[in-house]
């Protein structure tokens, strides 16, 4: 278990697994990506009670799904350089700030397109989505943070901190449409009982999920490669890897 | 499939705006957390580069 967490936790060992890892990633992140939303816009018929606009959910429910979850990676990244103080897990959770941004952002912005047509609103201070705009700014917070420090070790510790401490969010977040129902509806999907949205919806759903947590996947290991190559500058294999590349 | 012509795909009866510009902005977003990266990368290599040839010069 302790050989495999080092093993794990080594730079060079991360950079040439994640480098054999990453293209597999892209295709399959690719692939549920372009037929799960061809298929939610072209071939699902519309609900009968929103009609079309409903087919932002192809790209809303993964956005915000992964943003939460990716939350919580970041956070378990946090606990984990804090408590071993391993470099890799600082590096995750520096890289995985913005993409996590991006990410609650597109779930704002969708929602709020899907608002108008839908709810007659842009906006409106509802639980989940007031929610869901602190967890857009725990990220764009953890993002200043780390530039605020002249000292990288003492921002990463920062940056872990406030990562854990926001976690508290993720989970108001989930329960937030059942404890103050108002707007904002309530999880369609069930992993336990019966899922109350049709199956002919749920299909292309469920591809765009899975292509969202993968595009996160790639996203978060190209940054992280970056940052790798970029702490270990000066050590043999990056200097060996980089001439290599020249050649 | 759905529709019955590519006009009738892009208007979504009324609802082709909001459909549209929701995937538009996704793809722009998602497509620069692609681009951000390589850039930086290509970037670094040529910085990486520059600094063993100066240690070794």
């Amino acid at each position: 278990m302790w050989a495999w967490f080092h093993k794990w936790s080594s730079p060079r060992w991360f950079y040439q697994l994640s480098g054999r890892l990453l293209p597999w990633l892209a295709v399959i992140s690719a692939v549920c990506l372009l037929v799960g939303v061809a298929w939610g816009l072209l071939y699902v018929p519309p609900d009968y009670k929103q009609g079309n606009s409903f087919r932002i959910i192809y790209i809303h429910v993964p956005a915000a799904a992964v943003a939460m979850a990716g939350y919580m990676m970041m956070a378990i990244a946090g606990a984990i350089s804090l408590v071993w103080r391993i470099k890799l897990a600082d590096m995750v959770v520096k890289c995985a700030a913005p993409i996590g941004a991006a990410l609650t952002f597109l779930a704002l912005v969708t929602g709020a397109i899907w608002g108008k047509p839908t709810w007659g609103t842009w906006w409106v201070w509802d639980a989940r989505i007031t929610s869901v705009l602190v967890l857009f700014f725990l990220y764009i917070g953890i993002i200043a943070l780390y530039e605020a420090f002249e000292n990288k070790e003492a921002a990463g510790r920062a940056c872990a901190i406030l990562a854990l401490v926001g976690a508290v969010n993720i989970p108001i977040i989930y329960w937030s449409v059942e404890w103050w129902y108002s707007l904002h509806q309530p999880a369609s999907i069930s992993f336990t009982g019966e899922s109350s949205i049709h199956p002919s919806m749920l299909r292309p759903l469920m591809l765009t999920i899975t292509g969202f947590y993968a595009f996160f996947g790639v996203a978060l290991l190209m940054f992280v490669r970056n940052e790798i190559l970029d702490r270990e500058r000066n050590t043999r294999w990056v200097r060996e890897l980089v001439t290599a590349a020249a050649r | 499939m759905y529709f019955d012509s590519v006009s009738a795909l892009l208007q979504m009866d009324g609802h082709g705006s909001y459909v549209w510009s929701a995937y538009g902005i996704t793809a722009l977003t998602l497509i620069a957390l692609l681009v951000a990266p390589l850039q930086r990368k290509k970037r670094q290599l040529r910085e990486l580069r520059a600094h063993y040839r100066r240690e070794q010069a």
